[in-house]
């Protein structure tokens, strides 16, 4: 360090000649970088504020020309269509069905590779298969959709009659596998995070490993879990490019899962491939589709944040 | 009752609760306390007590093999319960537990319910009776009927640290154990909720064997029937082991002990 | 069962209130402890299956002419050179933006906010970001990168693509510089600040320097999230089919582009099933871009923790 040891306010020190300290500078550059890093800082922020004005703003110009009504009731969507038609119901259908597609397959699989990787495995086969889940995560899901398409599907219609070469099922079941290390892994803290004297006091009653497991680990991780599981959910409604490759692009009210459907991501993805231009009611409607899949994300992240709060366990 | 206990005169094994033979205590291959024996009589309470470290509680977490969850700690030696030896490859840990219920150091009710936390024992157990009257007996048995009743369906971390003491203690009763091992119970408690576990333990003992650890020498002499005095050396790799010094008759521990080491111990002068 | 010459090895039940049934509970408890060695294995076998099902399709399109060569209507002779170009741009880019920016704000909350209103929206903030999607900030990116501000951004361009991803991986270095600074011991500043330092001062030459690697781990892995991202990407007005690779000048950073995944998306969509091994192939290039990314950050970590 440069600078030194008395401020010349406290009197001149006997060495006073050969220390001199540019006490204002410092403090000046101390003062810019705050107010700079202040300013990244509300970067962040401002994202935020940017995502909602721009999904307000265009959202309000849809509605001009779209009644809500028809938004909301309506049964059939082809915007893109000389006679177009807005029914974000139909939209709704599709995501919601490979989510939950996907969910069956994440939720269960990932909690218990949680409760695996930590009340089973040992600690050197957990040194491995943590890493190997993160590689899992890791995965881009244009690869994942890749997989889906052209590895899954064709596998699926071996057995499956009637399936048809875009389908819910495979987009689905390969979400669940792109979704699943994000709940293990959460879960995983949470689960590892619940103090050893739970574990003892359970054992102690004479309970089995699986019994203090169910019983008491599970239970006093869960406002963890469920954040977990919330995270997946939102990671499954907002994913795009397994549903947009392998799901297909046909807005149909169905709920079979061995036909196409489109998701709301979908839909944004097939009018941004295009050009469509600003200003028209392709454009808009990619901003009233955006906020629609942007409040629902919302609603979970409050849900989840209330969850937690309310039932978080304080552990000393 | 007999005033020395290192040589094992033939007592009715329904008096004799546990009997443990010339046992050392391993975690992995290092000797904790070695070269125990003891017998502990049955409706008494036994009071272990001793400095840190001079593995009185290693002892106790061996009665009902609660050790077996660190996977490198084992025995050398016999440890018998009515006449079993509970390390024979016949008797399940899971079943001896239910028989031996124990109390901890801090209270660790699981973040369920007040009735839940006391049911969750008796239904893993196959428990035959009606559960709500099960709760309210464990209740009333650990002196907390009167306390919760009207809040049985709030969470047992809601209450204060001595009602999740009770608590804890209704929990293990509920399963019906004959043993309640406690393991330090009141070293998070303020002096009222001590004073209260102290008289519970007194009604307890009618119906229970209790062995308690304790740093609290007021305590083994205010609480115990018996007490046994471990103290702990060091040994040449620098490390401590822990052996049992005396066991008798805590009335005679305190006015008359038979060890020089005890004598310094319950008088003050180390530890 | 045998019987031990003292007496039998079993606790005889005294009180008949229970039932334990330990044998049907042992069972439930092997039967439980399977199913989730199945489940943790499941996602470990499907890895595995998409890594060498790629591998198998993809690998005998891998040659020097596929990494040079332009796209093309022929899949005997298309090749990745702009979209790889294009990434790597990308990469560049949005470090630029992100690093600072990330780094500063995780500075500037964890040395330098007290806790006030600011801070506190700040972090409700980052950890709500977390959850929305990725196509969102495509969104976002489209109205605010490519339409209002396109006479800087040049549109649908190389830098609005590049801006939108480090929109998006913001969060996740504020939170790695965040932990990071946080692991740094509170005597070390204290001891800067004892000799008469300012707080930066402090924080710059001792705090920051410490605090890097574990900084330095979480931007790569950030990075390398970002360059696996599509669907932002696509909505900004990535263009599929660009047969040059972007020029390096603030005209190249205005002019359109592609980048791998945008690639992969295209062919992968293709009915022909040339165009699928060769997304094969384009995958495969992919991935070991994000192994070798991967690679250093683990790296660095272990180097990072070994030192400690």
């Amino acid at each position: 360090m440069t600078d030194s040891v008395l401020p010349q306010s406290l009197g001149d020190s006997a060495r006073g000649d050969r220390w001199k300290p540019n006490r204002s500078l410092s403090k000046l550059t101390q003062k810019l970088i705050v107010l700079l890093f202040g300013a990244f800082a509300f970067v962040s922020v401002a994202t935020t504020i940017g995502i909602v004005l721009t999904l307000i703003f265009e959202t309000i110009e849809f509605f001009l020309e779209v009644s809500p009504w028809e938004f909301f009731t309506g049964t059939r969507w082809s915007p893109t269509f000389a006679n177009p038609r807005f029914g974000i119901i139909v939209l709704l259908c599709g995501t919601f069905l490979t989510s939950v597609i996907g969910l069956l397959v994440a939720v269960p699989l990932g909690l218990l590779s949680a409760v695996c990787l930590s009340e089973y495995a040992p600690r050197s086969l957990r040194a491995w298969l943590k890493p190997a889940l993160e590689i899992l995560a890791g995965v881009p899901t244009v690869v994942f959709g890749y997989f889906a398409l052209l590895m899954v599907t064709p596998f699926l219609k071996t057995f499956i009659p009637g399936l048809s070469t875009f389908n819910s099922l495979s987009a689905g079941l390969v979400l669940g596998f792109a979704v699943l290390p994000t709940i293990a892994s959460l879960s995983e803290d949470a689960i590892f995070a619940v103090p050893l004297s739970l574990r003892q006091g359970s054992y102690a009653l004479g309970a089995t490993k699986r019994e203090t497991v169910t019983g008491v680990v599970l239970p006093a991780a869960l406002s963890g879990i469920v954040a977990s599981i919330v995270l997946g959910v939102a990671r499954a409604v907002g994913e795009t490019m397994i549903v947009t490759l392998a799901a297909g692009q046909s807005p149909t009210l169905t709920l079979d899962p061995r036909s196409a459907v489109q998701t709301m991501t979908s839909f944004i993805v097939q009018i941004t491939k295009g050009d469509a231009p600003y200003g028209s009611i392709e454009f808009k409607t990619l901003f009233a589709v955006g906020m629609t899949l942007f409040v629902i994300t919302l609603v979970l992240n409050f849900f989840s944040f209330w969850f937690v709060r309310r039932f978080q366990e304080k552990y000393e | 009752m007999q005033s020395q206990t290192s040589q094992s005169s033939p007592v009715v094994d329904t008096e004799r609760v546990f009997h443990v033979q010339n046992t050392d205590y391993y975690y992995g291959s290092n000797l904790a306390v070695r070269g125990v024996n003891l017998e502990i009589p049955g409706n008494k309470i036994t009071a272990f007590i001793g400095p840190s470290g001079c593995g009185k509680s290693t002892a106790l977490r061996c009665f009902n093999r609660l050790n077996d969850l660190i996977p490198s700690a084992h025995i050398k030696g016999r440890i018998t319960y009515r006449g079993v030896d509970i390390y024979d490859k016949q008797v399940d840990p899971i079943e001896l537990r239910r028989r031996i219920g124990m109390v901890f150091q801090k209270p660790n009710p699981f973040p369920k319910s007040i009735y839940d936390n006391i049911a969750f024992g008796a239904r893993i157990n196959g428990y035959q009776g009606d559960m709500d009257e099960l709760i309210e007996r464990s209740l009333k048995a650990s002196a907390l009927w009167d306390e919760v009743k009207d809040k049985l369906q709030n969470s047992g971390l809601s209450i204060s640290g001595g009602q999740q003491q009770r608590l804890c203690i209704a929990r293990a009763i509920a399963i019906e154990p004959e043993v309640i091992l406690m393991d330090e119970p009141c070293s998070a408690l303020d002096p009222i909720s001590t004073l209260k576990i102290e008289e519970l333990m007194h009604e307890l003992k009618e119906n229970y064997t209790i062995i308690i650890v304790t740093h609290n020498m007021q305590q083994a002499s205010r609480v115990s029937d018996k007490t046994a005095f471990f103290n702990a050396e060091a040994t040449e790799k620098g490390g401590k082991v822990g052996y049992l010094v005396e066991y008798d008759d805590t009335q005679k521990i305190f006015s008359d002990p038979q060890q020089e080491q005890t004598r310094d111990y319950v008088s003050g002068r180390f530890g | 069962m045998t019987v031990n010459s003292e007496q039998s090895p079993q606790l005889q039940e005294t009180k008949a209130n229970f039932n334990p049934n330990l044998k049907g509970r042992y069972r439930f408890d092997r039967v439980f402890k399977t199913i989730s060695w199945i489940a943790t294995f499941a996602g470990i076998v499907v890895l595995t299956v998409l890594l060498i099902g790629i591998l198998v399709s993809g690998l005998s399109s891998l040659s020097f002419d596929f990494i040079v060569n332009p796209p093309s209507r022929k899949p005997e002779i298309a090749g990745i050179w702009p979209p790889l170009i294009g990434t790597i741009c990308l990469l560049v880019i949005t470090a630029l933006f992100a690093f600072p920016v990330g780094v500063g704000s995780g500075i500037f909350l964890e040395e330098f906010s007290e806790d006030n209103l600011f801070a506190k929206a700040v972090e409700i903030n980052i950890s709500n970001l977390a959850a929305v999607p990725s196509i969102i900030y495509g969104l976002l990116g489209l109205f605010v990168f490519a339409r209002i501000f396109e006479p800087v951004t040049g549109g649908r361009s190389l830098l609005s693509g590049g801006l939108t991803l480090a929109l998006l991986i913001l969060p996740v270095i504020i939170v790695a510089t965040r932990e990071a600074l946080r692991a740094v011991p509170d005597s070390l500043r204290l001891a800067g600040m004892a000799l008469g330092a300012t707080r930066w001062q402090t924080v710059r030459s001792h705090v920051l320097p410490q605090a890097l690697p574990g900084i330095m781990t979480g931007t790569i892995l950030a990075l390398s999230r970002a360059i696996g991202e599509t669907a932002p990407l696509i909505v900004v007005g990535a263009a599929t089919f660009v047969p040059f690779a972007p020029e390096l000048s603030i005209k190249g950073l205005q002019s359109s582009f592609t980048a791998m995944p945008i690639q992969i998306f295209s062919w992968v969509s293709r009915p022909q099933d040339g165009f699928h091994e060769i997304a094969a192939g384009a995958i495969i290039v992919l991935m070991l871009v994000l192994l070798v990314m991967n690679g250093s950050a683990i790296w660095l970590r272990n180097k990072f923790q070994s030192n400690r």
